[in-house]
């Protein structure tokens, strides 16, 4: 049995591997390819998935479960999906394959120099991350991982999130049939981020192409993604590399690892940091040109989560924990701004009769 | 935005003890109610006061400028090429401050018609551009030199012999009357030419700006000035020409001639050597006309240039050689402009989404760039070089008035209307021909007093922002590119009064140049202080013109009151890469020498530290 059935490094993952890897795997890969720094790690693919439910007699099961189940059915939605999940949940890790995650996993751990490597764990959905069916965030991320039983523990968890109930009513109202969408599961050392975020290679607000908008915040990106807290927001200019804006937010909460319990716990950030900006101007800068370059290699504005570790000091080390399309402007029809006219005057004279307006 | 709202022009109150203070200015610049039809109009028109170019009231005579370019832009938008929707900009005053506003075409109907003449006869300019802009060049050029040559006669006790030898025909008198109409004659033809391309210049660059704005809605206008911005302009030509003359005294070994003691003294000194001959020779040939630069904008008759006062670029020289010594270059970053010029307009084609988009970039920055070198060399012809020897060639009259007793002081001329001044030359030839006494000198030294006090008062007075009603669009270029008269500016006056009326620690002005910087400041008010500035300093003044050149080698920032985007400061500061807040209004009355003070220069915003 080939390993890389069941369980490939990102290094060998590529966006024409999503329905093995996933949107999120096979796009760690790429940036890998793009010479991007990306934590390290691997994908345990959509055929262990599969290998999972077929050993466990779940594969139809699950199906006939949500057999006739419509949109409006919320009660029965949930119903079954606690149901379905707990069947996961509750299923055994063939022997092969434990010890094809449990290899992968001590190998990570022995290339990082870190006994117990702590991993993030989470889903990488073969039909998330696609321009026009983006549900990102809609499966779970576990963080701080430590040791093979609980990474397994968690895998099955991410499994298992295939089937929320908002994910299944997803699935119902988009048309999409439930035995064609797979998971896998990305395992990724963990980043100690110092801060984190995401960022736009385009402005979201405006559309403009020329601006990368950085949102910030300390610790993990989790505050930022999931928008419990007002980030810090640093807009830069693509073709001057200068920071043209910068809006230090109050900054109440974040993420971080209580070192006691290995636990990610939601903290107060402390009032002399509340206020402060949680980038350096040389971090901001790294960001933006990182983020040039993930947009060069997928000719395309993109949507990034980013964090910085801080190994040194005085500098962060940045990393790119996942990018993606980014969906509403792109989706806009290309259409010229004027149309192209003959004459500079001609261009002028139709400018000029449609004036600037004052009041908006 | 918040709702803006203007007093109306017939409220604008009267200042106590300056009543009558009408009689100074043309009677059609006043707000008048004494008929409906002109009081309706004025209440439902927006006019908004003209800073950028009046920082302070209006002197009887100075008004020449402004009446000049109220007909010159008016004519040229509404008779020459006829602008689709925009006719002139109409002018009035109260207590001293100029407000304007740009008449829009009401019958939508007219707009097409005039769209097709107007692409005829614009057209005609865009495509001719390079062979009707030498053209201009060489009228104006001619204009001055006529100007300059233009002799103000002193009435004689009797006159000399000759005219009568040669059958002349007229006396003094006559040529006096003729020299003064001939004075302001070319003042007004020469702001006749300032037009003649400018509002089309803007016209393209306004297109620009707007296709910009559209396809990068975050691009500063920085921004997009610099990628039209052009290399070669005259405005930097004074500044090169101190850098030669102070690399020629290093070279001939005379540097230290002219590090020492007053302009004359300089001179004398340079006299004693053959090398300090050559030196002064390049330094005389450089005056002719780069030294004609004014310090100030040019608008004011106390903005005086540097051949009015040699020590100012002598000083301002000694900059450069102390520089040289240390072993620092000097020379402007050309090239480093040039790349970055470049690099600007590839990078943001790059990211247009059309091929449609790409073609009409380059066809417009194509045509502004062809344009736009005039937007920036205009100024040095008409309100640098024209004006500093027109205002001299006033003073001569002043001289007349003043040797005939009518004024104190030569000095007091501007505080006369140019018709009055005409009036009283007639007081002066007619009673020196009749060999009576003129009446002036009983009526003009107490009016001369009294408007005095006036113009004392209206500094002393805030001008409103603006008067009448916002309307909903505005299509006139210049009202748009000059004064920035857009939702955002307006909004930015509301945020400057909320500014002023609270936190005294914040002054907001327009964004110059993009960049952050903290540092002390330095306060000058006139071009001679620019000595005392220490290297790294913030510099606070109320303008700056080319002559403020050298100062800019060693400031941290740049803060004016006066001034756009496209101010001397802003363009400088842009190409040193130094931040700037132009426009501010008040920032040398505001912020003091030896303040610390953070500079904001894309937002426009300063902040005080300390």
């Amino acid at each position: 049995m080939d390993i890389s059935r069941y369980v490939i490094p990102f290094e060998e993952c590529d966006l024409s591997m999503i329905d093995r890897v996933g949107g999120k795997c096979a796009s760690l890969g790429e940036l890998l390819k793009a010479q991007i720094p990306v934590p390290p790690g691997f994908a345990i693919s959509t055929g262990a998935y599969e290998r999972f439910l077929e050993d466990n007699g779940l594969t139809r099961k699950v199906i006939q479960r949500l057999d006739g189940i419509d949109e409006s059915m919320i009660e029965e939605t949930e119903k079954a999906s606690v149901e379905i999940r707990g069947w996961i949940e509750g299923g055994l890790i063939s022997e092969d394959l434990e010890d094809y995650i449990a290899d992968s996993y001590r190998l990570l751990s022995r290339r990082t120099r870190c006994p117990a490597l702590p991993v993030a764990v989470r889903s990488s959905a073969t039909a998330e991350d696609l321009p026009d069916a983006s549900f990102a965030g809609q499966q779970d991320t576990y963080l701080w991982v430590r040791g093979v039983d609980d990474v397994l523990d968690r895998t099955k968890k991410c499994w298992s999130s295939l089937f929320t109930p908002r994910a299944i009513s997803y699935r119902i109202t988009k048309g999409f049939d439930h035995s064609q969408v797979l998971i896998s599961v990305a395992v990724q050392k963990m980043v100690r981020s110092f801060a984190a975020g995401v960022m736009f290679t385009l402005n979201p607000a405006t559309g403009d192409r020329a601006t990368v908008v950085i949102d910030s915040n300390w610790g993990y990106g989790e505050s930022v993604v999931s928008g419990e807290v007002t980030p810090d927001q640093f807009h830069v200019n693509k073709i001057t590399m200068e920071v043209t804006k910068k809006t230090i937010s109050d900054k109440k909460i974040y993420y971080t690892t209580d070192p006691e319990t290995d636990e990610v716990k939601k903290l107060d950030v402390d009032s002399e940091r509340r206020s402060s900006q949680s980038l350096l101007e040389s971090e901001i800068i790294g960001l933006a040109d990182t983020a040039k370059r993930i947009e060069k290699h997928y000719g395309k504005p993109m949507d990034i989560e980013w964090a910085t570790e801080k190994s040194l000091p005085f500098r962060g080390e940045i990393y790119i924990v996942q990018s993606r399309p980014e969906t509403v402007w792109s989706q806009k029809k290309k259409a010229p701004i004027v149309q192209p006219m003959a004459s500079a005057v001609a261009l002028i004279t139709a400018g000029l009769m449609k004036g600037k307006k004052v009041t908006d | 935005m918040a709702e803006l709202k203007f007093p109306s022009p017939h409220e604008a109150e009267t200042i106590p003890g300056t009543e009558g203070w009408e009689r100074m200015y043309p009677y059609h610049y006043l707000y008048s109610t004494d008929d409906p039809e002109r009081k309706k109009y004025e209440e439902g028109m927006f006019w908004f006061y003209d800073g950028l170019h009046y920082p302070e009231p209006m002197y009887p005579f100075d008004i020449i400028w402004d009446e000049a370019w109220f007909l010159s832009l008016s004519q040229y938008n509404n008779r020459i090429f006829i602008v689709p929707p925009a006719m002139g900009i109409d002018h009035r005053i109260h207590n001293g401050y100029i407000y304007i506003t740009p008449l829009p075409v009401t019958n939508v109907e007219d707009i097409p018609k005039r769209a097709e003449i107007f692409m005829k006869r614009a057209g005609y300019y865009y495509q001719n551009w390079n062979k009707l802009h030498d053209n201009w060049e060489e009228k104006m050029t001619s204009l001055i030199k006529e100007l300059a040559d233009l002799k103000i006669p002193v009435l004689p006790e009797m006159e000399e012999e000759v005219v009568v030898t040669e059958g002349r025909g007229v006396s003094t008198g006559y040529t006096l009357l003729n020299a003064y109409d001939k004075l302001i004659d070319l003042g007004i033809l020469c702001w006749q030419y300032h037009f003649e391309f400018l509002n089309l210049g803007y016209a393209a660059y306004v297109f620009f700006v707007d296709f910009c704005t559209k396809a990068f809605p975050d691009i500063p206008l920085q921004r997009i000035t610099q990628m039209v911005g052009g290399i070669d302009v005259i405005i930097y030509r004074p500044d090169e020409e101190l850098k030669k003359l102070a690399k020629l005294s290093i070279e001939l070994g005379v540097d230290g001639i002219a590090m020492n003691g007053s302009a004359a003294e300089v001179f004398k000194g340079m006299e004693g050597s053959e090398n300090g001959r050559k030196w002064l020779a390049a330094f005389n040939e450089s005056r002719e006309p780069w030294f004609y630069v004014s310090t100030g904008t040019g608008w004011y008759h106390h903005d005086r240039c540097w051949n009015d006062d040699l020590d100012m670029p002598v000083s301002a020289m000694r900059i450069y050689i102390e520089k040289l010594r240390a072993g620092e270059n000097i020379d402007r970053p050309t090239a480093k402009v040039i790349a970055e010029r470049e690099r600007l307009a590839e990078g943001y084609r790059a990211l247009l989404q059309t091929d449609e988009d790409r073609a009409t970039f380059d066809q417009m920055l194509g045509t502004s760039r062809t344009v736009f070198p005039y937007v920036e060399n205009h100024l040095f012809y008409v309100e640098h070089w024209f004006h500093s020897i027109f205002w001299n060639k006033v003073r001569e009259v002043g001289a007349i008035l003043t040797e005939h007793k009518f004024i104190k002081d030569v000095e007091d001329v501007w505080f006369m209307s140019r018709a009055e001044i005409k009036e009283a030359l007639w007081d002066v030839v007619t009673s020196w021909a009749t060999g009576s006494n003129a009446r002036g000198p009983l009526v003009w030294p107490k009016e001369i007093e009294w408007r005095k006090a006036t113009m004392q008062k209206f500094r002393e007075w805030t001008p409103p922002d603006a008067m009448g009603k916002v309307p909903e669009t505005i299509t006139e270029p210049f009202t748009i590119v000059l004064w920035g008269i857009t939702s955002e500016s307006m909004s930015n006056w509301a945020k400057l009064k909320a500014v002023t009326a609270g936190d005294l620690s914040r002054i907001v002005g327009f964004p110059g140049s993009p960049g952050t910087a903290e540092g002390i400041v330095r306060v000058c008010r006139t071009v001679k202080e620019i000595n005392e500035l220490k290297e790294g300093e913030i510099l606070v003044a109320p303008t700056t013109s080319p002559s403020w050149a050298p100062a800019f080698q060693k400031i941290r920032a740049a803060i004016t009151d006066v001034g756009g985007v496209m101010c001397h400061a802003a363009i400088v500061c842009r190409e040193y890469g130094l931040p700037a807040v132009v426009g501010t209004g008040s920032a040398t009355s505001r912020l003091k020498t030896g303040q610390k003070i953070r500079v904001d220069g894309a937002k426009g915003e300063i902040e005080i530290i300390s």
